[in-house]
Parts: C-alpha cells; structure tokens; sequence
C-alpha cells in the first residue's frame, strides 16, 4: 500500500482526503504510482502529467523521504519507506504566488 | 413567471447569479470550484439546464464542468485537447516562429440546437469541438490552416474568444482570435477564411491589406440579422454588413474606441453597447467614470449611460466576454468588472445597479433567460 499526499485543489477535484491509499502492482515508481492514482481517480488525469507526454506539469512537484523526486526518471524506483506506506509521496503545487 | 440566471466566471471561482424577471433581488451562489480560474461558463440555447464551464490553473491545467441542473450541482468533464496532427508554429511576440501549445479554454459555445455539442476557442488558438456533452474533444484543423503560421499572441495570449453560431445556417459560424481576427466557416467548420478586410491596425500591422494579425477584441451578433456583425476591436468599434466580408468604422464620437465588450439589445438590431477603456496601455475607464456607450442607430452616434454606475475613482476593467444581454421584455444588460462588480441594468441600460460589489475579479458574465 502506497500513501499519497495531494494538494488542496487536486483533493477537492478528486473528493479525498489529504491522503490517499494505492495498491501498485509491480515495482513502486513514480510511473506506476501515477498510474494507479490516475487510474483510481480519472478526473486527476492532465492534472499532475500532460495527457499525452505524461510529462509532469511544470507548476507540480513530487517529493519523499525529504527528497525531491521532482527531476528523476519515472521508472526509478521510490524509496523503500515509500513503497511499504511508511512515508508517503507527496505531490506538491510549486510555490508562484497566485 | 420567468427570470434569469446569470454566470459569472471569475478568477478564484464561478458564481451563479439568479433573479425573477423584475430583477430587483438576486440570489447569489457560489463560489463554485473555488480557487480556480474560471474563463467562461455558459448555458445550452437547447437545454437551460445543461451548462458548461472551463475550469482551469497554472498549476494543474485544464478541467472542462457539465452541469445538467443549471448549476446546482457539476461533473467533471473530459480535459483533453490535443491539436490534431503535428500543430507546427506560429509567430511570437518577437516575430520569430514558435511551437503551438494547449494552455486554456477560454470560451465554450453549446450549439443552438443539441446540449450535447459544444464549441471550445482555446489558447494556443484552436477549435475544438464535442458532440458527447464534452467527453471527447476533437480539434477543427482547417481554422488554423487559414494562415495560422502568421497568427501571434496578444498581450493576454494567443487565445480564441469569440465563437458566433449563425442562428439561420448551420453551417456557418465565425470566431475571433487575438491578435489574428475574424474568421469564418461556411461549411460547418471544415474550411475558414480570414474576414478582416476594413479592419486596420497601423501600430500592430503597418501592412493595411494585412490579411490576418488584427487584434479583434470581440464580435456580437443579432439573431435576427446574423450578415450584421459588431466589432470591438483593439481600437475602433467595427460594423459588417455581409457576414464580415468587409468592415466599416462606426466609433463616431465614443470618447475613446478602445475596448473589449460589445453586445446587441436582444430585441433592438440596431441597439448596440460597449464600454470605453482609455486606451491599450491604461485598461481602465477615462477619468475615472464607469460608462456604457449605446448606440441605438448600429453605431456612429453613441449615448453614455451613467446612471448607477460610479462615476469617480473607478479604474476597472470589463473584459471581452463580461458583457451579456437577457431576452425579457425589457432587454437586461449586465456587465462584470475586474473590480468584482457585477452591473444590471432591467431597462435597457438606462440605470444600473451592482448584483454584486466583492467578487473575485470577473472574467464572463452570460445570462440565461428562463421560461
């Protein structure tokens, strides 16, 4: 079990909590992760990856295990603690004013 | 009795505005989807209960909303917007070529005759449309083939704001872009042609036959007349006579033509309205004066409309999509403000009085008069 954490807006769009609880089958990466988040909850999808690229949006950033996965290949696999539910990945707004 | 509905799409979120037909106390609902930006709403001319919303943010783009019970309560719809084939490039601001790129919708257009098919002018300028209640999008390439590669942005993006749907022919229609012009489509959006001939733009486009480039800020149409089109453009107040194939001048003596809303009376063809903004570089009122301009002659000679309206140290906007028209006996008009204000008027813009003061800065207003 994979804990996630989203931001407020991506909460309320998905109706969640400020967690949310994934089964991932196979190894846990940012690919697969993503995967199942937008695969539990289709109206996220365009919202953290470009539809098409799955490219993660400019304005979103991931972090774990207080580092930031923002800028690793999504095939790498997350940190241990991530994969067993110990800590959780957060997707994270970056900071732009607003 | 009947009443209206008003939408209004603002920066941090959507409100839904209603009132009987005397239009004297209003309900006000919302913020829906708070938080996010909200370009346009607007409701089926087929099915008043189905509406349609363009949500969107910088951080987590683009969210399309149906609503199927006038606004009560929403879904999310599909978000997907892909440009068909490989999109190419269009010119940047520097002149140079630069790739095409989804950023927004910035306007949804439900056809006049089926709740389920919908138009979205998007930025990068582009089409799209849906006959699935906006599940699926499919793009209208042949726009951009009207010589796309020389479209540039405007100052706000380079964004498609205006789809006008000819009540008479369902094969034509035409839109607005910014800073391309007018086009439009007699053949169900197949094929698109520039309409820009009269427009002139000699500080953005030194050449006067220019086919495309002109910063068309808005264009309204009388149902009843769909060959008479008003313009507001960047600067100068623009009428056509034949469906946009050429365009006359008919600012007369408005106290500056530059703007960005223009609507028609819904009952008076010849009734027209738009809000003087000092110029392109100071997007507030002259003086300090919130004022509607009506013209009941199709342009040239205009009236300022003041009643209502604050006319010291207001420096506001009204952007191009934040003016509508009811269609009750006595035609409503209302208009919203960057300052948050949302205007009406029940007797034709003779008076006005604000629906609301404090809103989130108004990007839409639209108006749905119910049976």
């Amino acid at each position: 079990m994979i804990r996630v954490v989203l931001p407020a807006h991506l909460r309320t769009l998905a109706r969640v909590g400020e967690e949310v609880k994934l089964e991932v089958s196979g190894p846990a990466t940012q690919r697969s992760v993503l995967d199942a988040l937008e695969a539990g909850y289709p109206v996220l999808r365009g919202t953290i990856r470009d539809h098409d690229t799955l490219r993660r949006r400019p304005f979103v950033r991931f972090f774990a295990c207080e580092q930031d996965l923002s800028h690793e290949p999504p095939d790498a696999r997350l940190p241990d603690a991530v994969a067993t539910g110990a800590e959780p990945y957060l997707v994270v707004g970056a900071m732009a004013g607003g | 009795m009947s009443g209206v509905r008003v939408l209004v799409g603002t920066r941090k979120g959507a409100f839904v505005l209603t009132s009987d037909g005397k239009r004297q106390r209003w309900d006000v609902s919302g913020p829906h989807f708070a938080g996010w930006e909200i370009y346009h709403l607007k409701g089926s001319a087929a099915d008043s209960n189905r509406l349609y919303a363009s949500q969107s943010s910088g951080w987590f783009g683009q969210l399309i909303q149906r609503s199927c019970d006038g606004g009560k309560t929403w879904e999310p719809a599909g978000n997907k917007f892909t440009y068909d084939g490989v999109p190419g490039t269009h010119q940047w601001y520097d002149g140079t070529q630069h790739p095409w790129e989804f950023k927004r919708v910035w306007h949804m257009e439900p056809s006049l005759t089926d709740p389920d098919t919908i138009y979205a002018g998007v930025e990068d300028a582009a089409l799209f449309r849906s006959t699935d209640g906006a599940q699926t999008w499919q793009e209208l390439p042949g726009l951009r083939a009207a010589k796309g590669n020389l479209w540039q942005p405007g100052a706000g993006g380079m964004c498609l704001h205006t789809i006008v749907l000819d009540p008479t022919d369902p094969k034509r229609m035409f839109v607005a872009i910014s800073a391309a012009g007018a086009f439009r489509t007699d053949d169900g959006g197949a094929t698109w042609r520039p309409v820009n001939s009269g427009l002139k733009s000699k500080y953005e486009l030194p050449d006067p036959k220019a086919e495309v480039g002109h910063c068309v800020h808005r264009i309204a149409m009388h149902r009843s007349r769909p060959d008479v089109l008003f313009m507001q453009k960047h600067w100068d107040v623009m009428r056509s006579d034949d469906a946009g194939d050429s365009w006359h001048e008919v600012s007369g003596n408005l106290p500056t033509d530059f703007g960005f809303v223009i609507d028609v009376h819904a009952h008076e063809p010849e009734t027209i309205y738009v809000v003087p903004i000092k110029s392109d570089s100071e997007h507030y009122p002259l003086d300090g004066k919130l004022q509607v301009y009506r013209s009941r002659t199709g342009g040239n000679e205009w009236e300022a409309l003041t009643k209502g309206l604050p006319q010291s140290d207001c420096y506001v906007n009204v952007l191009r999509d934040a003016m509508a028209v009811d269609s009750l006996d006595s035609c409503g008009v209302y208009f919203g403000t960057t300052g948050g204000q949302v205007y009406a008027s029940a007797d034709a813009g003779d008076s006005w009085a604000p629906i609301v003061r404090d809103l989130p800065a108004v990007l839409s207003v639209e108006v749905q008069t119910l049976p």
